[in-house]
């Protein structure tokens, strides 16, 4: 299993050198110059090119970019980032600031979207053509067709702008420092509700589905037929007996959300100004900040390679017919 | 023979009068349908006709404009409307001549049609199907059905933040524009993108996989770890930086949304081509040699397409969400150009002034994604040979 892992491990490296080099000349391609963000061409224009240059070799705009490239490969192996343009500091450190606030919202719409995906998905499941499940199984299409941003605003709409029970954004309220400690994580968690609520009703709807039809796939299996023919109880068949099958392919999608955890939430993050690692890929998107557009990128794609990995060691751990070579036995 | 029978001769004669008379019948689009007691089909034929007469009745001043206008969008309404109604008469003629001739024979029930039957008993899915013809023709028609001009702005101190009324059904925006008619246009430009970006990733990811499936070896190792290098980035991430550092107008974004969303596609089809082609069926095409190419494009690829329609469906909902998320973050398709994702972005800066700019949008966004769900759900439950039962054989 161990040897399994270092195998994968080893693997990723050359996939994520080849993830690196093409998102890096992908970047130098495009049209565009850093230089126009930082300084208008306008006032370019008026400047000394003394100055520009010098502002150019400071931040490393001058060189040929084959150069630039093996400066931020070798940087990036040994763990250096770079240094953003935009905000002038160490791209690891506003990465690392950022972080939390993402982690707020998406560990616990996966923990809410687990919750009551999975029991709705059993819950339609076992009352399968009954008017329940009709409700679960459409209002869950519906749910999961409307786009998650657009809910925010609805929402907020209703419950910031007219009824006023919610804050309409940030992560806590302008009194935070004068609140006593509980009062500040109580004013932590009154701004958590309606992002973390539009997150996860989204992917709850998602999973009930899943968990719907993997679970009616399972009560079909012979098995089950023989663990009711041996007059087992309804509740101990389904818990005991079909339920732990019908997890294994939602455990695998769980390994796969970790990607997930740090940039799912883009567009909610950009609905409730909330200051997390999706808001600053945007910002570094719109303002050509080339270093930490990289580092996002790069850590995504760890992440996935990461988690494609978790999901598969899970899927082995929890299902004895795979083995560790990834092949189904028999 | 008995007494009353017409004598073989006259038989041909009243078939020929009564064939000329019901196709005479049949310009009236779905006339000869409904007497021949093709009711369905004859009512589509009859509304959709009906539907274009009265937009050229109500709006006949829009449509000579839009044919004198030198902008191709406003000529291309204009024309589908006048050509859209020639060819419902054309096809009611020709259809009806079909029917009558195949009169008393007995029609084989290819697989297509049995997958047609069974996706037209799912009533959901059959509205959704109408719901997306719908929203289509809105926006085709765009030219002809807008109020107002979309992008021009004038007297907006007048005008601006204006609740819906019988005037302005979706009010207007800050610079007094009516929403409406944005929101038509806005359908042209988001319905399109979704459209084209889908028939780009589901093309490239068809023939890519095939080539890859069909041929092995090391092609195919090379060909699936440049697919794992681009699975590898979480894709929304990826268009978002795509998107915005190239500042896409829209063929690009097309270019971009498609080209980022193909490699599922790759990986089923090779996966199926791979258990394809040891069949019998492919061994005999090659025995007599076929070229690979048309082996691929003839024998393989159709054989695999079924789940990828239904995934195509899924990915036109998928699309229309991209898109308007990027322009919501003001990277996709920027103002003035409407489209339905940078109109909710323009309602969320005036969302306590005006509701209305960010709620009808994504109702219409909310309302595609929904109808192309339900039909991807309607297409896999009548591509399913699982739940396929005799009555529909």
């Amino acid at each position: 299993m161990i040897l399994y892992i270092v195998k994968r491990l080893v693997l990723s490296v050359p996939l994520l050198v080849g993830i690196a080099t093409a998102t890096f000349f992908v970047l130098h391609l495009a049209p565009g110059d850093p230089m126009d963000m930082y300084l208008e061409p306008r006032f370019q224009r008026e400047m000394d090119p003394e100055v520009i240059e010098a502002i150019r070799t400071r931040f490393g705009l001058d060189e040929p970019i084959p150069v630039r490239y093996g400066k931020w490969i070798r940087n990036l192996a040994t763990g250096d980032l770079g240094t953003s343009f935009r905000y002038r500091r160490p791209v690891a450190d506003l990465m690392w600031e950022r972080v939390p606030y993402t982690l707020q919202l998406t560990v616990l719409a996966l923990l809410f979207d687990a919750l009551f995906g999975i029991s709705l998905g059993i819950l339609a499941a076992v009352k399968q053509y009954t008017k329940l499940d009709k409700v679960v199984t459409l209002g869950s299409l519906v749910v999961y067709s409307v786009p998650g941003f657009w809910l925010a605003l609805m929402l907020v709409l209703v419950f910031s702008v007219e009824l006023g029970w919610f804050p309409t954004s940030q992560t806590r309220s302008l009194d935070y420092e004068l609140l006593s400690f509980w009062g500040q994580v109580a004013d932590r968690l009154w701004h958590l509700v309606l992002p973390v609520f539009v997150l996860s009703v989204a992917s709850a709807a998602g999973t009930a589905r899943y968990m719907r039809n993997k679970l009616l796939d399972v009560l079909s299996e012979e098995y089950v037929l023989a663990a009711r023919a041996r007059g087992l109880r309804e509740r101990v068949v389904i818990l005991k007996h079909a339920l732990r099958n019908a997890l294994i392919p939602i455990i695998t999608i769980y390994g796969m959300a970790l990607p997930f955890l740090l940039g799912g939430a883009v567009l909610i993050e950009n609905v409730f100004a909330w200051p997390g690692m999706g808001t600053l890929a945007v910002e570094a998107v719109r303002g050509r900040d080339y270093p930490v557009i990289l580092a996002t990128t790069m850590l995504s794609a760890v992440l996935v390679v990461v988690g494609n990995l978790m999901a598969d060691i899970t899927y082995a751990a929890v299902d004895p017919r795979v083995s560790y070579e990834g092949k189904v036995k028999a | 023979m008995s007494l009353f029978d017409l004598p073989e001769g006259l038989v041909a004669e009243r078939d020929r009068v009564d064939r000329s008379a019901l196709l005479l019948r049949a310009v009236v689009p779905g006339a000869a349908h409904f007497a021949l007691g093709r009711r369905r089909r004859g009512a589509h034929l009859l509304g959709y006709a009906l539907l274009m007469i009265l937009v050229l009745t109500l709006r006949g001043g829009a449509v000579r404009e839009a044919m004198a206008s030198r902008d191709p969008g406003d000529w291309l309404a204009a024309a589908f409307v006048i050509l859209s109604l020639l060819g419902a008469v054309a096809f009611s003629v020709w259809d009806a001549a079909r029917i009558v001739s195949d009169r008393g024979r007995t029609r084989s029930r290819s697989p297509l049609r049995i997958a047609l039957r069974r996706f037209s008993e799912n009533g959901l899915a059959v509205l959704a199907v109408y719901v997306i013809v719908g929203l289509y023709l809105l926006a085709i028609l765009a030219p002809l059905l807008a109020p107002y001009d979309p992008t021009v702005i004038e007297n907006a101190l007048e005008t601006r933040y204006l609740a819906p009324s019988w005037l302005h059904p979706f009010g207007t925006d800050e610079f007094g524009r009516d929403l409406f008619s944005r929101a038509l246009y806005g359908a042209r430009v988001s319905l399109s993108v979704g459209l084209l970006a889908v028939v780009v990733a589901i093309t490239l990811g068809t023939v890519y996989g095939a080539v890859a499936g069909y041929f092995g070896g090391w092609l195919d190792g090379v060909l699936m770890r440049v697919v794992d290098v681009i699975i590898a980035f979480p894709t929304f991430f990826l268009m978002l930086m795509l998107v915005g550092v190239f500042e896409a107008g829209i063929v690009f974004l097309v270019l971009i949304l498609g080209f980022t969303s193909w490699t599922g596609t790759a990986r089923f089809i090779r996966g199926e081509i791979l258990s394809l082609k040891e069949r019998e069926y492919i061994e005999g095409a090659r025995a007599i040699g076929l070229p690979s190419h048309l082996i691929i494009i003839r024998h393989l690829i159709p054989a695999a397409l079924a789940p990828v329609l239904v995934s195509a469906a899924l990915m036109v909902g998928g699309m229309v969400a991209a898109e308007a998320g990027l322009s919501f973050l003001g990277i996709g398709i920027r103002p003035p150009t409407p489209s339905w994702g940078n109109m909710l972005s323009a309602g969320q800066d005036a969302l306590l002034v005006a509701w209305w700019i960010a709620f009808f949008p994504g109702c219409l966004l909310a309302l595609t994604i929904l109808s192309f769900n339900l039909l991807a759900d309607g297409l896999r439950d009548a591509l399913d040979p699982k739940t396929l039962t005799r009555k529909h054989l």
